[in-house]
């Protein structure tokens, strides 16, 4: 065992600590938000720059060949600057994907191209009537006879979907409608004819889009680990993309304690600083402990998110996502509370925080989503 | 970042295995697996064991006849210790009296009392908390008067667990009246059998003897039974009370509660199944084990980092105690409540080893019945003691958040 982290992981995370306290406060961040594009192409160039697109990928696709570890250390930052990019879709949750599943021609025609940041992916295997389950997949593949497919289906709210240059689509080539057999994943181009969008910005300030299918024509070599067989792609895409997600809401809550503390410190009250007050103290105490055990959740998340035990991995992932959707839940209550009407306020970071945190929580399996995952394969 | 144990370490976890079931006697680890009651001799036994193979102080360096073993290995033992159902050793002598003389007492001290704490010939008891000094612990007001060469203590002292087998009691007491009620205090080291002790037990709410109240009239003490400085005693006090706190995480325990846990939720049943399916109480199940899963790594963390930065044990084991004691807690309330009515009987005589249980009752009853609501009940302490948890947010509030 060994809790320390190397010097180059430390290193690379101070990196993107140094940009974003230069480059990235929080008025860029809101201006950036209410932009058309609601992200900052320049800061995609400077990640690529610094490595950090290409840090999962292998070195043979011009990557740095980094671990979820490595990617927790940046989550973590991405959540303090609540950076608005789309780093999780399309490097963690899509760019490992095709690291770990897709063919050997499209990683080599995709994967230089993300570590550049040159293309840009979102994972569109969620769908309206499924809710949580990644299994439920009504849009269909179906064999064109020339060794393609057509996809006709709707994928519903696809995280960065607008500005995205492909998809990563699930879809069904055999089986009824929640049958873990028979499913595909395709990765389609978003000028494809067919494909079609209706995009919005989401409650924490970022963006997505319902994507619609219709008669989408892709070739064979489109298709990741089919015919039928990529529930367990997908799952283990998924549980990857939840480990970084926790860290990225370590991140946001060390902030948030970071600045409810400095406002315990700072705002009086009855003559005095409201953090003399025992009652203020203690749900501080509770705050506090709560980042620290989520902390060690998001680790024991990161550690098990590059495993192929696939038990293990989602006792890991389902566990973090739980503990840490509670801990999330009380310290962005909390943070709120103890800010009194200041921590409703639109210009205070506080309230972003407070919603990413939330978003967070919702995403991928709400905290009573993967309770049941956890607690139905509890180990005797 | 690394959470697997490595080659190095499964082997030493093999090697304690091996120990543990060679030479751990098996009276002693079928009391441990039924809940039993454990004499003093079953600790002293253990102890001289642990000794005679040179594992007589697991937490302690080298240098004073310890293992010298790191957190991780330390962790380990502890875990296999649980598994195999060998008795803990007593913290006061081990977590609390030790640390401070190895830190702050002299040599004398050091030569004389350490060896004897390893070979078991020393039972040692805390002296610290007293009727109107609880979470005040600075309010103390046992006295300790100057005369000669001596000390005489007048005073009395409360909670004190094991007391009734104690050789030694390290206490606080007051030797002065002036400044900060925390400038009066020193660290005396008592021999339990000086004249003027008396020792009254405390019976708890699980009908169990395990505390006490001990008075001392005009009881001598040598001034070199001092440990440091005259009126430094609460800078002691409190690297003592660290220590215990970070004993206090308990998750060897733990793990070994939880997993007894989910063996009697699968035996007992519940609308013709077993209780750990039904889904409302296999959350609550999960979700302390969620709990704990945390705190396993928050401890190791916190644990290393400290060590390795070559620091003090810091106010951060509030957090471990804080998490530690709810764990236990709930841990224990989720095995009573498993039995359902069978969490009613209460049998003096089921914690002794040969009781049998009557045969009609037995139908439903199981083994490990008798003692889980007297558990439940007694671990309310534990949010309690060592500095309530609400002491430990105030330390936190404080010493880590600054407020």
């Amino acid at each position: 065992m060994d809790f320390s982290y190397t010097e180059e992981q430390l290193a690379l995370q101070e990196t993107l600590q140094r940009f974003v306290s230069r480059e990235y406060d929080f008025e860029t961040r809101r201006n950036l938000s209410s932009s058309d594009l609601g992200f900052s192409a320049d800061a995609w160039k400077q990640y690529a720059d610094l490595g950090l697109l290409s840090l999962p990928i292998p070195e043979e696709y011009g990557g740095l060949g980094g671990n979820a570890v490595d990617i927790m250390l940046i989550m973590e930052m991405v959540g303090r600057g609540l950076l608005l990019e789309p780093y999780f879709s399309s490097v963690v949750l899509s760019g490992c994907l095709i690291r770990d599943a897709a063919p050997a021609a499209m990683k080599q025609a995709v994967l230089p191209a993300i570590a550049a940041g040159k293309l840009k992916v979102a994972f569109a295997c969620y769908e309206a009537a499924g809710r949580y389950d990644l299994a439920h997949v009504a849009t269909r593949a179906v064999s064109d006879g020339k060794g393609g497919w057509r996809l006709t289906g709707d994928k519903s709210v696809v995280q960065d979907g607008p500005s995205a240059d492909r998809y990563l689509v699930s879809a069904r080539i055999s089986g009824s409608l929640t049958d873990r057999d028979g499913l595909a994943l395709f990765l389609v181009d978003r000028n494809a004819p067919g494909v079609s969008l209706t995009g919005y910005t989401t409650q924490c300030g970022r963006r997505a889009a319902d994507v619609r299918f219709e008669n989408v024509v892709v070739g064979a070599d489109a298709m990741i680990g089919g015919p039928g067989k990529a529930i367990h792609i997908i799952e283990r895409g998924v549980d990857r993309g939840i480990a970084a997600l926790c860290a990225e809401a370590i991140g946001i809550m060390t902030a948030l304690n970071e600045a409810t503390l400095n406002h315990l410190k700072t705002r009086k009250q009855f003559g005095v600083p409201i953090g003399k007050f025992q009652a203020l103290q203690h749900r501080m105490a509770d705050m506090f402990i709560a980042t620290e055990q989520a902390r060690s959740m998001a680790i024991i998340a990161a550690v098990h998110a590059d495993s192929d035990d696939a038990a293990a991995r989602q006792r890991a992932i389902s566990g973090a996502k739980t503990y840490i959707g509670q801990a999330a839940r009380l310290v962005s209550q909390q943070a709120v509370q103890l800010h009194g009407g200041m921590g409703l306020v639109d210009e205070m970071i506080v309230s972003h925080y407070f919603k990413r945190l939330t978003m967070i929580n919702i995403g991928f399996g709400d905290a009573d989503y993967h309770m049941a995952r956890f607690s139905s394969a509890l180990e005797a | 970042m690394d959470l697997k144990y490595s080659q190095e370490e499964e082997a030493f976890r093999a090697q304690v295995r091996a120990f543990l079931e060679a030479e751990l006697p098996s009276d002693i680890r079928e009391k441990s697996r039924l809940g039993k009651r454990l004499a003093k001799e079953d600790f002293i036994r253990w102890q001289r064991i642990l000794n005679a193979k040179g594992w007589g102080a697991v937490m302690w360096p080298q240098k004073f006849g310890g293992t010298g073993w790191n957190i991780v290995q330390q962790h380990i033992f502890e875990e296999e210790r649980v598994e195999a159902g060998a008795p803990p050793q007593i913290a006061f002598a081990f977590k609390m009296v030790s640390p401070v003389l190895m830190a702050f007492g002299n040599p004398q001290q050091q030569e004389y009392f350490l060896p004897r704490i390893l070979s078991g010939e020393h039972w040692w008891c805390q002296g610290y908390s007293e009727p109107g000094a609880g979470s005040d612990l600075a309010s103390l007001k046992t006295s300790a008067v100057r005369s000669g060469d001596h000390y005489i203590v007048n005073g009395q002292k409360t909670w004190n667990t094991l007391g009734q087998y104690a050789d030694w009691i390290f206490c606080l007491v007051r030797t002065s009246t002036e400044g900060r009620p925390q400038e009066g205090i020193s660290f005396l080291l008592i021999d339990m059998r000086t004249p003027g002790i008396t020792v009254r037990p405390i019976t708890l709410l699980d009908g169990e003897h395990e505390v006490n109240e001990i008075w001392f009239d005009n009881v001598s003490v040598p001034l070199t039974n001092r440990v440091g400085e005259e009126n430094q005693g609460w800078t002691y006090a409190k690297f003592l009370l660290n220590h215990e706190r970070a004993g206090n995480a308990g998750v060897g325990t733990c793990k070994r509660a939880l997993k007894k846990l989910k063996q009697i939720a699968s035996e007992q049943m519940a609308n013709g199944k077993p209780l750990i399916q039904d889904s409302r109480f296999r959350d609550r199940i999960a979700q302390v084990e969620l709990e704990l899963m945390a705190l396993e790594i928050t401890n190791l963390r916190v644990l290393s980092s400290m060590v390795n930065e070559k620091q003090a044990l810091g106010p951060e084991v509030s957090v471990l105690k804080i998490k530690g004691s709810e764990i236990q807690q709930q841990i224990a309330e989720l095995q009573m409540s498993a039995l359902g009515h069978d969490a009613l009987p209460y049998f003096h005589d089921g914690l002794d080893i040969g009781w049998v249980v009557d045969p009609l009752l037995g139908e439903h009853y199981r083994p490990y019945a008798p003692p889980l609501s007297g558990q439940y009940f007694n671990l309310r302490k534990t949010s309690i003691y060592a500095g309530s948890n609400e002491v430990q947010k105030n330390i936190i509030s404080r010493h880590i958040l600054g407020l």
